[in-house]
């Protein structure tokens, strides 16, 4: 029985918050300006009474906080959480970049770390310098990167621009670039952070299979922080899932991912509130999206229908008040546009003066399952928007048949396939004399 | 990380791999290092995913000794991030590599002009023609100027490096400064026609040069990888630098000979440890007073302070990444 290849036992990371210039520890007195004022004021305050552990106290902030967790060899990690729950954090610890507050890590193996891609890149170098430069900041020997720089170029597909400077370079391809050096690492722990994230969908592609092939050969261990799930759920044997800096669950892949999705349902806002605005001739009040019980939610499922409900308060009588919504998804782009009079052309002369509701259902089965962001817009006849709401709510589709599936696409609707087989039986047999 | 290129496999208890602790660098308890242990797994099963080396990452605190074994585990990139400096500077420039043998020789040839008037009587303590005198000078000047200048910016020149990568962080100073070897290289290629251009005979000591090369180098460092530690957490230093080139200058004897300061600053003087590099330089080039006690002062000086900075950088870095 091997001990655990990676082992991290109450890692802890605190930051002084607000301390205007933060004077480290360093014990030694150097009188430069910061340091003089800092101890003038210093002073000031004891003799004002204020005592400066209390100010301490207040103003640290744990970005990670008693963290423990252990990783056997050979085995791929995914690390999730949402923004700020301390992963990148926990990697630069790991990497040694930063040092721990507390706690203590092992790790028994060789380290590579891919914080970023094309860490180190010089622009002015040629491609194939930096090319050793890179190898050489990740840990790679320069007999190493010889051996394998045939093998580099080719999976960059840059072979007629290797000596041309990389600020010649387009974004695809000095991504590509760095990114082929970062593949060809042999390190026994490979710590990757949503370095994946960037490039075309096939450099992605590419990314992903080379991704593959290193976590299924050679038994390295991986540790791997993403935010783009179905990549996670196919590479990762185990999961580890952060949140506020606190370790919340660990265990198989898609237990965590479930945990993960769940309790985005606290953060998400389905339902919202807006502040009146007396000076406005009509106001938005309040949305939000409801199952089709009237529960709030921000989590829904693909089969079911989403319904959107928000209050306007019209305080004028006007020539005409248009109502309009649109959904978008994380990326901007508008799928679904909505008007008030798309069904009912006359729906503009009954806005009088008052408090109205509307409600306006998403059929299920329309659209992907990914988020979206929904945006209230109200134009009243010859003065232009009068009122919007830009990303007023934010819910999510899941795909609860299909959990896994990387839907791709806007459209979420299902199809149905027609066969015909035309000939039955291979076509040689059928020639055959 | 500590590479021993060994798998346990088929030999799982060698003798020769016995645990040892830190202190490969020092007797003195005052400096420990928890960071980085060896073990054998002589007790434990040998499996092939262990080849006996462990990195333990904890905090740590006070003053911890250099890790002499991680840096020539990590060789190659200092090389590469010294050829990195040298390749980029005179990319896309026109002059391109001769801008190197300019700048010695324009200096030269300023100061020839401008200052040999304000040397004054203390002329008659100079044995050869001025350009000659002056221009040993400027050899180990220009080295340590530029290198400790650049060495003090590199650090928050290249964050990203610090924030995104793992490598010995001395690696950064000391290669932004030794750029400027190749520099020093190239003066003393035209030294040399101006040496014969006055027709001045080398005196034998000057075997000795790579020897006080190496000291301007360690005077360099010991300067430059100070301040980068301290421009980590103090954005106002590099404002000082070239203040502190311009004070240093006028204290170090490049223009004029020592003669020209009172006998009694002599001794007070040599604490900067450039004085009597100069000094030096000088007397194993072309034969000038060797002025023993100045160099000896110097050299200690040049020596202590180096280890200071080393010392002091390794205490201060595990926190760059946070400050910087």
């Amino acid at each position: 029985m091997s001990r655990p290849i990676i082992i991290c036992d109450g890692i802890s990371k605190s930051y002084r918050l607000g301390v205007k210039q933060q004077s480290p520890q360093l014990g030694l007195a150097f009188t430069l300006r910061g340091s003089i004022s800092e101890t003038f004021y210093s002073a000031l305050r004891a003799l004002k009474g204020e005592h400066r552990n209390g100010d301490q106290r207040n103003s640290l902030f744990w970005a990670l906080r008693g963290v423990s967790f252990e990783v056997e060899s050979g085995e791929v990690v995914g690390l999730i959480g949402h923004n700020g729950a301390g992963k990148s954090t926990l990697l630069k610890i790991l990497s040694r970049i930063v040092e721990p507050t507390e706690g203590i890590a092992r790790l028994r193996g060789r380290v590579a770390s891919l914080l970023e891609v094309g860490t180190g890149f010089h622009p002015e170098l040629t491609g194939r310098e930096n090319i050793y430069l890179n190898g050489a900041m990740l840990g790679m020997r320069k007999a190493e990167i010889d051996r394998k720089l045939d093998e580099i170029v080719a999976f960059s597909e840059i072979e007629n621009f290797l000596d041309t400077p990389v600020k010649r370079y387009s974004s695809g391809m000095y991504v590509r670039l760095a990114f082929a050096v970062a593949a060809h690492l042999e390190p026994e722990i490979l710590i990757v952070d949503e370095v994946l994230a960037v490039g075309d969908y096939a450099f992605q592609k590419k990314c992903m299979g080379k991704m593959r092939d290193v976590a299924s050969g050679a038994g390295r261990t991986i540790l791997f922080v993403s935010h783009n799930l179905g990549a996670l759920a196919q590479l990762c044997k185990n999961g580890v899932l952060l949140e506020n800096g606190i370790v919340k669950t660990i265990g198989p892949i898609d237990d965590v991912i479930k945990t993960y999705l769940n309790s985005g349902l606290k953060q998400g806002t389905g339902q919202v509130e807006f502040p009146t605005e007396p000076a406005k001739p009509c106001q938005f009040l309040s949305a939000e999206i409801v199952h089709s019980d009237g529960s709030h939610g921000s989590e829904f499922s693909c089969d079911e229908p989403v319904t959107i409900r928000f209050t306007l308060e019209a305080r004028e009588k006007t020539a005409g008040t248009f109502l309009t919504f649109y959904i978008q998804n994380l990326e901007g782009a508008r799928i679904l546009f909505s008007d008030i009079r798309d069904t009912d052309p006359s729906a503009v002369s009954q806005i009088g003066v008052g408090l109205h509701a509307f409600e306006v259902t998403v059929p299920p089965r329309l659209l992907a399952p990914t988020t979206y962001l929904l945006t209230l817009i109200c134009r009243i006849h010859f003065r232009g928007v009068i009122d919007e709401k830009h990303a007023c709510c934010e819910f999510t589709l899941r795909d609860l048949l299909n959990p896994h599936a990387n839907r791709q696409g806007v459209l979420g609707a299902l199809l149905p396939w027609n066969h015909h087989v035309i000939r039955q039986g291979d076509l040689e047999r059928a020639e055959a004399p | 990380m500590i590479e021993l290129n060994q798998r346990n496999a088929v030999n799982p208890t060698r003798a020769d791999m016995i645990e040892t602790s830190e202190t490969h660098v020092s007797p003195t308890p005052v400096f420990t290092t928890d960071q980085v242990q060896m073990r054998t797994n002589a007790a434990v099963p040998a499996d092939h995913d262990t080849d006996g080396t462990e990195v333990i990452i904890r905090p740590r605190s006070g003053w911890i000794a250099i890790d002499w074994k991680e840096m020539l585990v990590h060789r190659e990139l200092l090389a590469f991030l010294i050829w990195r400096d040298i390749s980029i500077r005179y990319k896309q420039t026109i002059l391109g590599s001769a801008w190197a043998i300019l700048q010695p020789l324009l200096l030269m040839l300023i100061f020839t002009f401008v200052f040999r008037r304000f040397v004054g009587g203390n002329i008659r303590d100079i044995h050869v023609p001025y350009p000659v005198f002056v221009f040993a000078g400027l050899i180990p000047w220009t080295l340590f100027s530029q290198g400790y200048a650049q060495a003090a910016l590199s650090l928050s020149n290249q964050q990203h490096l610090l924030t995104k990568v793992y490598f010995p962080r001395l690696f950064i100073p000391v290669a932004a400064a030794s750029v400027f070897l190749v520099d020093l290289g190239y003066s003393l290629g035209i030294y040399a026609f101006v040496l014969l251009y006055y027709r001045v005979m080398p005196s034998w000591t000057i075997v000795f040069l790579p020897l006080l090369i190496v000291l301007t180098l360690i005077a360099t460092l010991s300067l430059g990888v100070m301040l980068a530690a301290l421009t980590v957490f103090y954005r106002d230093v590099r404002h000082i630098v070239p203040f502190l080139t311009q004070i240093l200058m006028f204290l170090t004897p490049v223009i004029y000979p020592v003669s020209a300061l009172p006998a009694k600053y002599h001794q007070l003087l040599a604490l900067n440890p450039m004085f009597g590099i100069v000094v030096a330089y000088r007397a194993a080039i072309f034969g000038d007073d060797w002025h023993w006690s100045i160099i000896a002062i110097s050299t200690t000086s040049a020596i202590a302070s180096f280890l200071f900075a080393i010392f002091y950088f390794r205490r201060t870095e595990r926190q760059f990444a946070d400050f910087v």
